[in-house]
């Protein structure tokens, strides 16, 4: 029997970036917020033995333990849907500060373009540029209405950067702190790329150019370019972090409790209100019953489409009929680079997670895709992240990957050799989504969620058009051997590839066609707040947390008015 | 050959047992077998900051088995991970990394129980674009592995893995890749890449895992290992050369 606690205003479901952005405006607007963190507490003391590539690259350390909870997959419908059993494709988060503890840094606000898809790629290249197949739709929101929250998100984050893309949605103020250093790989990017007349321009970056003070009082250090960042916390503090910013922001309000090894297991439902969430204590095996005025689902992308889907909560999206709408429009991300072996050594082991040079150019529609068979595109960029390594064993076409000849030219070409890569975008498709598996369960007794997801002709056709793209790049670079990705077939979960999965709890204008409106308030509950990129109805050629962030501000002041006022917000 | 001659040259030493043991100061059969190297080397993992273990000479060997129990399936990992990895001109290979010992070790802890690995069934082979499906363990993948090598080395040249020589074992190894070996549980290109990947770690961790002795890997590769900054020498248009460092050289 599930013990009952006291009510709250706002109860969030794990507390990384949305978590905890929710949790401190709501905090500081005088609500009661509990949040319930799965995993454990932890803060920048916890990272200074992190320079351990093996523990927390290879084992992953402060990640997902999947021994309690997985998801299943499979290619398509007549596949059998297996457990993901080791992490590989992408990287879950756990713990205070989420995925937003082992991120790179890489934090851009999406394209105008992005947000009006639809409807641009109709107008400017009729209805059937893509086929019926791609679900295609507008996110019931403009760059213009969400630029004042990505503006509180990187003010809060301390952003550095420089304005010089000439792509960018308009700004209403200049980066906080200036670009990151521009090392001389990356000038060699950027010359190769301005002769070939692209725009390069120093990537925005959530690891700080220089010491930084937010505007809740939150101090950030100065990077070190020491090289740990993607799959490592900051030992410096030097790495934005919800655990550096907005967790300490919220607690100072002394409105703000986090619960850990509390792993929320369902919302409950009465009516058309949500009453709470029902969580287990992971150390003790205790049930609790945690009532809230309002709940914000805050978890990652999965796991908020599956508390979703197990409460009862929405219509699952059936593909046969493509009706319904939780768990349609999961979209990924697609890769198209290229490696270049040179002969002088560089110093590729120093760097930082958003440490680059990037170009636009072809990326969302910022070129004519009149005559491609593909819409959209992809952010190309040159990052100096630090190479490791274990991981990092380079080597030239048809070379053996074992024996003498594997270890000659893995530890010649280490410091010798550097890649272009591409956020590429992703399209939804009718026949990728999430549900709930049928057959295996998490180690609570809770269905696992159920991934069916390939890569489409759409996806194919990007990769192939952006990695000549790319290859040209290191042409021009100087590169003595130029080694192109080779072309993408089916979508496979094993090799890592990125953490930016979108979609399922998609936002939207009508309650037709999304699952929550553009405050992500749900459409079947107006105390249900449910965000993260789960809400994005498809991805763009970026990393995602900038635009995470905006929809965490947005929600967080539609939770606060809700709490006023009441009803739907929109 | 120069690498065969070597390769040779070792396993004579394995056979000559006598010497083996008559060459160390204190150390048992098993690190006269596989640890020649570090012997050496006189120095094990770590470059200061413990006390009694950074930069003295390695007059105690501490290293001994913690997952395997049979010395015949150990010597057929040092074998086979020098395989994937040898000694050459550049430096020591996973042997004289000490690879065996860290795979070793891991298989006894987490890595080798599959601690934070979905092991629930029910079990099915699956697609290859689905991953791990196996009910085994590394550990016991790993076991299994060895003992596979060792069979197929009697079947195909009537010989234990440890006395082939180079090309042979390279004939085994390479059969496994491409997974033209019958395993029980898993696929023996699985168990391949499982082996790869280990070796590979083994070679590159920071020497507190065992394995990169001497920090010998990170030198070859010219990687400077736990450097707190490199905020002076970022814009350095010149490589720049650091002498490595592990992460036991941090006060604790």
């Amino acid at each position: 029997m599930a013990t009952t606690l006291d009510k709250v205003d706002v109860v969030t479901v794990g507390v990384g970036w949305t978590g905890g952005i929710i949790a401190a405006e709501c905090a500081k607007a005088g609500l009661k917020v509990v949040g319930l963190e799965r995993g454990k507490d932890r803060n920048t003391a916890d990272f200074l033995m992190v320079h351990d590539e093996y523990r927390y690259a290879m084992r992953y350390d402060l990640m997902q333990d999947l021994s309690k909870e997985t998801i299943t997959f499979r290619n398509h419908r007549k596949m059998r849907a297996l457990p993901m059993r080791q992490m590989g494709s992408f990287l879950l988060g756990e713990g205070l500060g989420g995925a937003g503890t082992h991120w790179n840094g890489q934090t851009w606000r999406f394209l105008p373009y992005d947000f009006e898809i639809k409807s641009m790629t109709d107008k400017k290249y009729g209805k059937n540029k893509l086929s019926a197949d791609y679900q295609l739709q507008d996110w019931g929101i403009t760059y213009d209405e969400l630029e004042p929250y990505f503006d509180k998100f990187e003010k809060t984050a301390g952003l550095s950067g420089e304005d010089k893309n000439p792509f960018g949605g308009k700004r209403s103020s200049p980066y906080p702190t200036p670009a990151m250093k521009k090392t001389p790989i990356l000038k060699k990017f950027e010359t190769a790329t301005s002769q070939l007349g692209y725009t390069p321009f120093m990537l925005p970056s959530a690891n700080l150019s220089e010491a930084y003070t937010n505007p809740d009082g939150e101090s950030i250090s100065a990077c070190q370019y020491c090289g740990f960042c993607e799959r490592f916390g900051c030992e410096y503090g030097a790495k934005t972090s919800p655990e550096i910013t907005v967790v300490p922001t919220a607690r100072k309000t002394g409105n703000f409790d986090v619960r850990f090894h509390a792993n929320v297991v369902e919302v409950m439902k009465q009516g058309n209100k949500v009453t709470g969430v029902k969580y287990i204590d992971t150390q003790t095996g205790e049930e609790y019953i945690q009532p809230a005025e309002v709940v914000a689902l805050t978890s990652y992308v999965m796991n908020n489409a599956k508390l979703l889907m197990v409460s009862g909560i929405g219509e699952q999206y059936n593909p046969e009929t493509q009706k319904g709408t939780l768990g349609k429009n999961y979209a990924y991300q697609v890769l198209p680079g290229t490696t270049g072996f040179f002969d002088e050594q560089m110093n590729v082991f120093m760097g930082a997670g958003s440490l680059g040079m990037t170009i636009d150019d072809l990326n969302g529609d910022n070129f004519d895709h009149s005559d491609l068979d593909f819409i959209h595109g992809g952010s190309i960029s040159m990052t100096q992240t630090g190479t490791r390594p274990i991981q990092t064993n380079p080597i030239p076409p048809d070379t053996p990957t074992w024996g003498a000849e594997f270890k000659k030219a893995s530890i010649y070409n280490y410091t010798r050799t550097l890649n272009v890569s591409t956020e590429g975008a992703s399209m939804p498709h009718k026949e990728n989504f999430m549900s709930l598996d049928p057959d295996y369960k998490d180690a609570y007794g809770v269905p696992l969620l159920q991934l069916t997801y390939n890569f489409t002709d759409q996806d194919r056709n990007l990769h192939k058009y952006l990695t000549a793209k790319t290859s040209d790049i290191m042409k021009e670079m100087g590169a003595k051997t130029v080694m192109a990705g080779s072309p993408i077939t089916n979508y496979d979960i094993v090799p890592y590839q990125t953490t930016h999965n979108t979609g399922g709890t998609i936002m939207g204008a009508s309650p037709d066609n999304s699952v929550v409106n553009n405050y992500l308030q749900h459409w079947n509950a107006d105390n249900l707040f449910v965000v993260g990129a789960g809400n994005f109805a498809h991805n763009s050629g970026y990393n995602p947390t900038g635009t995470v962030g905006a929809l965490a501000y947005r929600a967080a002041e539609g939770i606060i008015n809700y709490s006023k006022n009441g009803g739907s917000l929109v | 050959m120069a690498v065969d001659k070597k390769g040779l040259s070792r396993r004579d030493f394995l056979k000559t047992t006598g010497i083996a043991t008559g060459a160390l100061v204190g150390g048992g059969l098993i690190g006269g077998l596989v640890g020649y190297n570090v012997q050496k080397e006189g120095q094990v993992a770590g470059t200061g900051g413990h006390n009694g273990v950074g930069g003295e000479p390695a007059a105690v060997n501490n290293r001994g088995l913690m997952f395997f129990t049979n010395m015949a399936e150990f010597n057929v990992l040092a074998q086979a991970v020098e395989r994937i990895f040898p000694e050459d001109d550049l430096g020591p290979g996973a042997i004289g990394l000490g690879v065996p010992y860290f795979i070793d070790n891991q298989l006894a802890g987490n890595y080798g129980s599959n601690v934070k690995e979905y092991m629930q069934g029910p079990f099915f082979a699956g697609e290859s674009t689905q991953g791990y499906q196996s009910r085994l363990t590394r550990g016991e993948i790993f076991r299994q592995g060895m003992v596979r090598m060792d069979e197929e080395a009697k079947i195909r040249f009537e010989k234990n893995f440890v006395d082939l020589e180079g090309q042979q074992m390279d004939e085994i190894i390479t059969a496994f890749q491409k997974n033209e070996v019958d395993m029980k549980g898993v696929s023996s290109e699985f168990f391949f890449k499982l082996l790869r990947q280990a070796t590979l770690e083994g070679a590159y961790a920071d020497p507190i895992y065992n394995g990169n002795v001497n920090m010998d890997a990170w030198r070859m590769k010219e990687f400077p290992g736990n450097q707190m900054t490199y905020i002076a020498e970022i814009e350095n248009e010149k490589f720049v050369k650091y002498e490595p460092k592990s992460l036991s050289s941090m006060e604790h």
